[in-house]
């Protein structure tokens, strides 16, 4: 294994480890965006081109999305009670 | 160093169940759920790894070379997909709790009522 | 339970199942007969290039339908939890809070995502298309134009957005794809006598239009993953912009 892929390996480790300790709803939406873009990144990398691509366009833009969806709907209802 | 992934996808594990126990926010536990569902695709990475192998797609390649294992990223490919609309599933079971109780705490919910 | 009662047990299970996983991961060796043997076949027998594709759809096809109907009933239990409930009503989509103003989006990211709107559909096309030749097929290309609809979200015009995809043809296209799915496969049985056998001409490696059947369930799979993610974000959104609380 090349240097590249064991440094991503620990990346993707490191940044596990950061999506748990952030606390904060809307924080939490953009560093799982950036973790999802760094999975993809790790499936190009160890030759799985193909999951690489639904990878990328799921963790960085469905997920995130569907989050703050959710974040909105649940401050509206906060607001109004 | 090809104990490295498996290395990796048991911390991911570890941590994302750490997540899952400590979590305060609904929402930050069912993002913790997805890390845990991540530790699954690392380690069926480093199952079907071969040193030195190219990706499984013979367009540009003779279909004799050597190549990484389609199985194992089949698996993988449907599991991503499918991953994101049970999160949608769960997101919107976390804001109907809201809605009926106020409160966003797994460990304040109480008794939930039909 | 009390917190620290909670992660002296946490801590004493995940050290326990380091220990056993590791221990069975160490001596772990590779049989991978099974890998090589697909790899081996794809091209003369199925004449399929991208060998992922071919155990998604052609070789491990009957696992895939299964999955995608997850999705399918994924998508179902979010549309009807979120439904409209008895005492609430709908009102004019609303997206900027009381008393606050929201600017508008600028004049370059409205430029930006509709001029982006093409390109994307063509590439989702082309993804999906192209499933059996180059990495792609029906999940990753029905995800790409899923996106579309999306760009024309963040442009700003949720009005738009609504009446280029209405929820009803969201709807319709997804239990097309995935009803679709299962009558191939039923095709295949008439036609072949097992479920899911390809009933369509090979044609050649390399060729839009080879691996028989794989390329209609291509099809099947990007229009039912496209029309349930676009039905996911109609939803989501119509329960945060139009939904109003009970009077």
């Amino acid at each position: 294994m090349n240097g590249l892929q064991i440094l991503i390996l620990l990346m993707v480790a490191g940044f596990g480890l950061a999506v748990v300790l952030t606390r904060d709803p809307l924080h939490l939406a953009v560093v799982a965006s950036f973790y999802g873009i760094l999975l993809g990144v790790m499936f190009f990398l160890f030759q799985a081109p193909d999951v690489a691509l639904s990878q990328i366009t799921i963790g960085a833009l469905a997920l995130p999305l569907m989050v703050l969806l959710a974040l909105a709907k649940i401050r509206r209802t906060e607001r109004s009670r | 160093m090809t104990w490295l992934p498996y290395a990796v996808a048991i911390w991911l594990f570890l941590v994302g169940i750490y997540g899952v126990i400590t979590s305060r926010h609904f929402v930050h536990l069912i993002i913790c759920l997805s890390v845990v569902q991540s530790s699954t695709y690392v380690l069926l990475l480093g199952i079907g790894y071969r040193v030195g192998a190219a990706a499984p797609v013979f367009v540009d390649i003779p279909p004799g070379t050597p190549a990484v294992d389609p199985v194992v990223q089949a698996l993988m490919l449907t599991d991503v997909v499918v991953e994101v609309t049970v999160t949608a599933l769960l997101l919107a079971l976390a804001v109907l709790a809201h809605e009926r109780t106020g409160k966003l705490d797994p460990n304040k919910l109480g008794i939930l009522r039909g | 339970m009390k917190p620290a009662a909670r992660l002296t047990l946490f801590g004493v299970a995940a050290v326990t199942f380091a220990v056993i996983v590791g221990s069975a991961v160490a001596d772990i060796r590779p049989n991978d007969w099974y890998a090589d043997f697909v790899n081996r076949v794809t091209v003369p027998e199925r004449q399929i290039t991208d060998a992922v594709t071919a155990v998604n759809f052609d070789i491990r096809g009957f696992d895939t339908l299964g999955e995608e109907f997850i999705m399918f009933a994924s998508v179902l239990g979010v549309a009807l939890l979120l439904r409209r409930h008895r005492d609430e009503r709908d009102g004019p989509p609303r997206d900027r809070a009381q008393g606050r103003d929201i600017p508008p989006p600028s004049d370059a990211v409205r430029i930006l995502t509709v001029a982006l709107v093409g390109p994307v559909v063509l590439f989702g096309i082309y993804v999906v298309a192209h499933g059996q030749v180059t990495p792609g097929g029906g999940f990753q290309g029905g995800v790409v134009l899923a996106t579309a609809p999306l760009l024309i979200y963040l442009a700003g015009e949720y009005q738009s957005l609504c009446r280029l995809a209405p929820r009803w043809l969201m709807e319709s296209a997804e239990a097309l794809g995935a009803g679709g799915y299962a009558i191939v496969g039923a095709i295949g049985m008439l036609r072949a006598e097992r479920f899911l056998e390809n009933w369509m001409p090979l044609g050649r490696a390399g060729d839009v239009f080879s691996g028989g059947s794989v390329a209609l369930i291509d099809w099947t799979v990007g229009l039912e993953v496209a029309g349930g993610f676009i039905l996911l974000l109609l939803i989501f959104l119509e329960e945060t912009l139009v939904r109003r609380d009970p009077a």
